[in-house]
């Protein structure tokens, strides 16, 4: 990187403008038993986190952190500084509270039958050596990627909760009296329900949550474009045949607000930082589709970290829309990407004209600080070539954009079969595009073909499944349960809980700074601590104290 | 297989259009596919078909969830 004689303009005490930060994902999974016409989805979702527990238990040994830790969990605090009451919130808002199964439904869920007296609880949830959470969210299976510092991690971590729920469902399949349970990374049952794939992203508190929301409306009214999984219907009940850009577009009703599962906004307030709050928020961004396409993941999570960077910076250009709600879901219902969206200003552009003024902005500004990390840069450029690519043909973009992707087989069974949106054909290849079956799944049919650009290599993946992000604490929470799986008894994002032979009280260890308890500060604790009892009080008052995340 | 499945919508070819306009752009004047990409899209249809779950109408009628975040 060299020095550029723009570089003086730029006050230095400003952040660096790069697509690296805290950042992580969460895919909430489809599930169904084709088998079972009344199965019950929290008991299915159930059977996905015990069979994962039970590979777990025949692999390495290493189960545990099944208490998850409620703590620090404030799903009503509103970022812009109230706090709902709880009689006041949808019950599905109560994040903080553990799903409850009857009896009848605990005797449906698969425990492995192998340790009945030692391990009689039904699981619903565990935190995995990877340091990411594996859960019952009520009707869904949820897979919480552990925190990372850049999208491409991001990527790959992601994908690493995809190879979890595999496993499980593999582990189901095999199980003599258990029907098999198939798993869809997608967003809606195209009849009325919605779900969500969340990003989340660690901002510095001093940054405005009203400039935040007020630079992201428009990004994210139009990104869709470039991360839109794709959708073969209009409308949240589906009323209306055809295809759209989105899966999640149909299902959002204000711009801004703290509620996920009702009237969901595109801008979430949800207060909850998992972290120092003094000193950070942790942007919780719940409009995104699931994706599958690597490319689309990569470019979701770089170009919004990016954007935040900018804000952080002051250097966004607010294009307003007018009504950015009906404007999200024009621009989903438009695949040939023509739709007008009309600003405050007046002006009529395209979503893609739209990301180009962002795209714009985070170029200028980049090189106007001399240039950006490799990362950045990486970004940057796949993002202004697939802008370009989509501005002259959509279908060109298939590798990368998984909406055109799937557009590009629905429109070839189209033209061979002369089939109208309508045909309940080409519902089920929207619905079988997310079929995380490898062998069944035709996003995994394409990518096997090599007709998916692929930017995490499968081993990179399978990796990933077992150990942690080196430079982030979920490092410190990964390496706590692949080492100590008998004494760690509980887990959250921001502490690690400790039961310890010696000591009457458990040992509550926090983690509340993302970016401490990396590999760099705990590793060498780690590997001179034969015992859980010599590393609890190595961290405690030992040798290191400045080890301690 | 395509004719079967035919029946199972409800709107003539010409209502459709109305309604929903065709996503894929139209092709470049003198842009034909030569032999080779059609042969790749026939085979990859012919993959498709043969991991597509049987019966659609019912399969996508079956896919019921609760809702979510």
């Amino acid at each position: 990187m060299t020095e550029t004689s723009f570089a003086s303009a730029r006050p230095t005490d400003l952040p660096p403008l790069t697509v690296h930060r805290v950042m992580g994902t969460e895919t909430e999974y489809g599930i169904i038993a084709p088998g079972i016409s009344d199965a019950n989805a929290t008991v299915l979702s159930t059977q996905v986190v015990n069979a994962y527990a039970a590979t777990l238990r025949e692999g390495l040994g290493n189960l545990t952190g099944t208490r998850w830790d409620y703590t620090d969990e404030a799903p009503l605090s509103d970022a812009r500084g109230w706090q709902i009451g709880r009689a006041a919130a949808e019950p599905s808002q109560l994040t903080d509270e553990p799903p409850v199964l009857t009896a009848e439904q605990v005797a449906l869920v698969d425990r492995a039958g192998d340790e009945p007296a030692e391990d009689a609880a039904v699981l619903m949830n565990l935190v995995l050596g990877n340091g990411a959470r594996l859960y019952v969210d009520h009707a869904h299976p949820e897979y919480s990627s552990p925190e990372v510092t850049s999208p491409l991690d991001a990527v790959r971590w992601d994908r690493a909760g995809d190879v979890v729920v595999q496993r499980a469902m593999a582990r189901i399949a095999a199980t003599p009296g258990f029907s098999p349970v198939i798993l869809y990374k997608n967003n809606t049952d195209n009849k009325s329900v919605s779900y969500g794939s969340h990003e989340n992203y660690l901002v510095p508190r001093s940054v405005p949550f009203g400039r935040i929301a007020a630079a992201l409306i428009p990004f994210f009214v139009t990104r869709q474009v470039i991360c839109g999984a794709g959708r073969v219907g209009i409308g949240a009940l589906n009323q209306q045949p055809g295809f759209q850009l989105s899966q999640r577009a149909d299902f959002f009703e204000n711009e801004v607000g703290l509620e996920t599962t009702v009237r969901r906004p595109i801008i979430n307030t949800r207060d909850e930082p998992h972290a120092v709050a003094e000193k950070y928020r942790r942007l919780h961004v719940i409009i995104g589709d699931a994706n599958l396409s690597e490319v689309s993941n990569y470019l979701k999570l770089g170009t919004t970290s990016l954007i935040l960077s900018l804000i952080e910076n002051e250097l966004i250009p607010v294009p307003e829309i007018a009504e950015p709600v009906r404007e999200l879901q024009a621009v989903s219902h438009d695949p040939s990407l023509r739709h007008l969206v009309t600003l405050t200003d007046g002006r009529r552009v395209t979503a893609l004209e739209i990301q180009e003024m962002y795209l714009e902005a985070a170029r200028s500004a980049v090189d106007v600080q001399g240039g950006g990390d490799a990362q950045t840069e990486d970004v940057l450029a796949r993002w202004e070539s697939l802008l370009v690519t989509l501005g002259r043909d959509q279908l060109a973009a298939a590798r990368q954009v998984d909406w055109v992707a799937k557009l590009k087989v629905l429109q070839a069974y189209r033209d061979r079969d002369a089939l109208e949106w309508n045909d309940p054909r080409l519902a089920l290849i929207d619905l079988q595009y997310a079929d995380i079956r490898p062998s069944k799944g035709l996003y995994y049919r394409l990518a096997a073909r090599g007709e998916m650009e692929q930017l995490v290599s499968d081993d990179d993946v399978v990796a990933a499944v077992a150990d942690p992000p080196r430079d982030t604490r979920a490092y410190f929470r990964g390496r706590c349960i692949s080492s100590f799986p008998k004494e760690v008894v509980g887990a959250s994002w921001d502490s690690i809980i400790f039961e310890l032979p010696s000591q009457r009280r458990l040992q509550r260890i926090q983690t509340r700074e993302p970016l401490r308890g990396t590999a760099a500060l705990t590793e060498e604790l780690f590997a001179g601590s034969r015992t859980a009892e010599e590393f609890v009080s190595r961290l405690q008052g030992g040798p290191e104290p400045s080890m301690a995340p | 297989m395509a004719i079967q499945d035919q029946r199972n919508t409800g709107a003539r070819p010409e209502e459709q259009d109305e309604v929903t306009p065709d996503p894929t752009p139209a092709p470049a004047p003198g842009q034909s596919q030569d032999n080779s990409q059609t042969e790749g899209v026939d085979d990859l249809l012919d993959e498709i078909d043969g991991v597509l779950e049987s019966n659609a109408e019912e399969f996508v009628r079956g896919f019921v969830q609760k809702g979510g975040q």
